[in-house]
């Protein structure tokens, strides 16, 4: 950079290389060069992730610790279709919506930056209607489950833990993706409205991070429960 | 890439109208935290009444029995529950932090006054729900404030009916209570300082109630998840926890489950916990200890990274909790080498307040009377946290009077010394009236040897492998009668404390009514919370523009100045016009 840079009042020069950037973290006024919202949004992950951890760090030692033979997932999680036996076939469409929601989301906050109301409106919709359709493909396999006998206390397979870290962890989680549909929903009527016409569209993107990161949540949920 | 002054950048504030949404529904930081400040004290004193109950049996078993062994058993969890969660978390960080953030980083209020205002009314919401196990069959919880399973849920143990489901919603309410707040504060820091005010500049306050949330955001998560798992075996019958176990001479339908995995969990909250609510403490005695010895503070950006390293290291000391609890033994090495460690940047803190103090000018009011206790206090209680933290010494003391003594004093007086030294310090800005100064003299003093006399003694009893949580020590051969008569001693001690707070109160309230006028600014400090325009702040805390910073917190006594401070927004030239 050619430019002299003023940073602050005092009219010092910035400095450059690794003190340069400690000033600039701990410079006046704003540490990330972000929306408010958006600031909070990533903190708040930052918390979640701790609480997903939790659980996902319970259900591993659970599992490792309890004395009877864990049910087998690929057994377990398997749906005869038109006559044939397919493992981990629900799981795999179910991951396949997730993912092609997120690619929806992320079009959506391309289109909320270029002020296109009626697309990015329809493209949250869009995105929200993958998610309602995971949560509804959930209550299936829960459904499927319960009618197999598996309870949060017990079940005819094995471990008894394995329904009680299921139900939970995977009702944590579709939680999110309720709740997540509903704030999608509101965004997408406000966005419609023309709320964010002057404020800007950043409230698009913050819901983006938050489904992207329910998302992510689920990498983990789908490759420790029906991998492992 | 030059910065752009957002500083003005107008932040949308409500605009109360009626005296509702003033003083209610108010979404003005300095009034949620008066809120959350007087909720707290309030539940405090709920918890201090159960302590001083609890004593009054202990000490005097034989003429009086004024509870019975559940009931003491209930009492002891909900006073320490209530003592670390619902009085020092929510005071600290959502009383202090709420007040002192956005005046001391010159902000109009909170990022998101909103949900600040939610945070309070959601806490309101579990301190009614804890409160509420006083009242339904069976009564509070009795499985102590660590609430290990098995126990805490297996009926025999008080409160097991309806008591433990209260305190683990309860708990559950209070972190999405803590979690409202807390990101408002963490983003507040970070993004909304004003012009000038580097993070290097902040008030060490600041630091440590920034840190402590940061904390707590990434430590709550895992007393979250073990809330839930235990709510869920209690009523789902699920085995998270609960081993097979017989009880009462029946096989029970669990099995399978980790009662040290709920250890873990608790603990990776627990002792992060403990920061929480000790970093605070940390930031705000060394502003008082600064503003009240006119000295800047000794080693500030030591300080700063003191409080960052030991919010860092917190997180991987949890173990030293469970020495005793059967965990695999090689642990007990790692934790303890960590805890050993963390006691380096916490020592690097107390040789800083001392070398503060060291030759400066000071002045022995009421705020500087509570710091400088906090100092001896806190030196004794992190000395016996490095005797606890070692394995060996630990294993005949754990679940003594010793580990008692020592959390009661580093996390009992300690902080709530610094708490009673920061509301006189802050009183006169928050209500514009200064307080009686000989009043809050003698208060400090029972307060301060009162307390002494309550706790050195325990460390005695615990050597003598008094256990902690009994209801009665009588007829116990290795307890002798002199340990007895200590116990009476203790319990005469804690009476008088608990006593001496009654200074406090009227001290406060008669003050807030008939105090005289304090000014805005009596201590001459140099942080932007004295410095605003008007005394109490109103709504908006600043005038039409925010204040520039141009220099760090702690500019005292600076030789050559004209006055011994010089205000964080006082432009240069006016200082160097002054000097000359
Ligand atoms: C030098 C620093 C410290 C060290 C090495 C240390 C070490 C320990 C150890 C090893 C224990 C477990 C004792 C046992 O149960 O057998 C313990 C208990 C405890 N410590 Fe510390 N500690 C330190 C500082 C603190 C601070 C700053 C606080 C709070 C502000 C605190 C609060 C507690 C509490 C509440 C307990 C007891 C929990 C319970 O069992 O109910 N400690 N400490
Ligand atoms: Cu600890």
């Amino acid at each position: 950079m050619t430019e002299t840079v003023i940073a602050n009042p005092a009219g010092t020069l910035l400095a450059e290389g690794l003190p340069g950037i400690v000033e600039d973290w701990s410079a006046d006024k704003q540490t990330f060069q972000v929306h408010w919202g958006k600031a909070m949004m990533w903190i708040f992950l930052l918390s979640d992730t701790f609480i997903f951890s939790c659980f996902l760090t319970s259900y591993m030692s659970v599992r490792a610790t309890t004395t009877v033979p864990w049910p087998n997932p690929s057994e377990v999680f398997a749906l005869t279709l038109f006559g044939q036996h397919m493992p981990l076939i629900l799981i795999a469409i179910m991951t396949f919506i997730r993912i092609s929601s997120r690619g929806t989301m992320a079009m959506a906050v391309n289109f909320g930056y270029r002020k296109d109301r009626k697309t990015t409106a329809l493209l949250i919709l869009a995105t929200a209607a993958f998610g309602a359709s995971f949560v509804g493909m959930q209550a299936f396999e829960w459904t499927k489950l319960i009618e197999e006998g598996v309870r949060p206390w017990g079940n005819p397979m094995g471990a008894a833990q394995f329904g009680s870290c299921f139900f939970m962890i995977t009702g944590f989680h579709g939680a999110h993706v309720s709740i997540g549909v509903i704030y999608l929903c509101t965004v997408a009527f406000k966005v419609y409205r023309g709320d964010f016409e002057k404020s800007g569209y950043a409230a698009v993107e913050i819901a983006g991070l938050y489904w992207h990161f329910v998302d992510l949540v689920w990498v983990f949920i789908f490759a420790l429960f029906y991998l492992w | 890439m030059t910065y752009v002054a957002l500083a003005d950048r107008g932040q949308e504030l409500s605009h109360p109208k009626s005296f509702i949404t003033k003083y209610i529904w108010s979404q003005d930081h300095k009034v949620i935290a008066i809120q959350y400040g007087l909720i707290a004290i309030a539940v405090g004193l709920v918890a201090l009444g159960l302590s001083v109950t609890m004593r009054v049996q202990l000490g005097f078993p034989e003429s009086v029995s004024i509870i019975d062994p559940s009931e003491y058993m209930q009492f002891v969890t909900m006073h320490g529950m209530i003592m670390v969660i619902y009085l020092l978390t929510a005071l600290l960080l959502g009383g202090f932090g709420n007040y002192l953030i956005p005046l001391m980083v010159g902000a109009r209020d909170m990022v998101f006054p909103y949900m600040n205002m939610l945070s309070v009314w959601v806490y309101l919401v579990s301190v009614i729900i804890l409160m509420a196990s006083f009242f339904v069959t069976g009564g509070p919880t009795g499985a102590g404030w660590t609430l290990y399973p098995p126990q805490a849920i297996l009926f025999g143990t008080p409160g097991a009916e309806w008591g433990i489901i209260l305190m683990l919603v309860s708990l559950a309410v209070f972190i999405v209570a803590f979690t409202m707040g807390g990101l408002n504060y963490v983003t507040t820091v970070l993004q909304a300082r004003t012009r000038g005010m580097t993070m290097m500049r902040m008030p060490l306050s600041v630091w440590g109630i920034f840190t402590a949330t940061i904390l707590g955001l990434l430590a709550f998560p895992a007393l979250l998840v073990s809330a839930i798992m235990m709510l869920l075996d209690r009523l789902l019958g699920t085995s998270f926890f609960m081993p097979a176990i017989v009880h009462m001479g029946e096989q029970t339908a669990y099995g399978g489950g980790s009662p040290v995995l709920f250890q873990h969990l608790f603990w990776f909250f627990g002792h992060p916990e403990v920061y929480i609510v000790a970093l605070p403490a940390f930031g705000i005695v060394s502003d008082l200890l600064s503003v009240h010895a006119r000295k800047n503070i000794f080693g500030y950006r030591m300080m700063v990274w003191a409080i960052v390293g030991i919010g860092g290291l917190s997180f991987i000391v949890w173990a030293h909790h469970m020495y005793v609890s059967g965990m695999n033994p090689y642990f007990g090495f790692f934790f303890a080498t960590t805890t050993l460690i963390i006691a380096v940047p916490t020592a690097i803190k107390v040789y800083n307040w001392v070398l503060t103090l060291w030759q400066g000018n000071i002045h022995l009011t009421v705020p500087m009377l509570f710091a400088i206790g906090f100092i001896f206090t806190f030196i004794h209680g992190g000395l016996t946290g490095i005797f606890l933290g070692n394995v060996v010494v630990d294993l005949p003391l754990s679940d003594t009077y010793f580990v008692v003594a020592h959390f009661l004093m580093v996390m009992g007086v300690s902080p709530i010394l610094v708490v009673f030294g920061a509301i006189y310090h802050w009183f006169p800005k928050v209500t514009g009236k200064m307080f009686n100064s000989t009043l809050g003299k003698f208060h400090f003093w029972f307060t301060f040897l009162g307390t002494y006399s309550i706790y050195l003694p325990m460390h005695y009893l615990g050597f003598l492998g008094v256990p902690r949580r009994y209801y009665a020590y009588e007829g116990i051969d290795f307890i002798p009668e002199s340990a007895l008569a200590m116990n009476t001693g203790i319990t005469v001690a804690a009476i008088f404390v608990a006593a001496t707070q009654i200074l406090f109160f009227v001290n406060m309230i008669w003050s807030l009514f008939k105090g005289k006028p304090a000014g805005p600014n009596p201590w001459n400090a140099t942080t932007l919370e004295w410095q605003t325009p008007q005394t109490p702040p109103i709504h908006g805390n600043w005038g039409p523009e925010l204040p520039q910073v141009y220099r760090w917190a702690y500019e005292y006594s600076v030789p050559g100045a004209d006055k011994d401070f010089t205000p964080q927004n006082e432009p240069p030239a006016d200082v160097e016009v002054a000097a000359s």
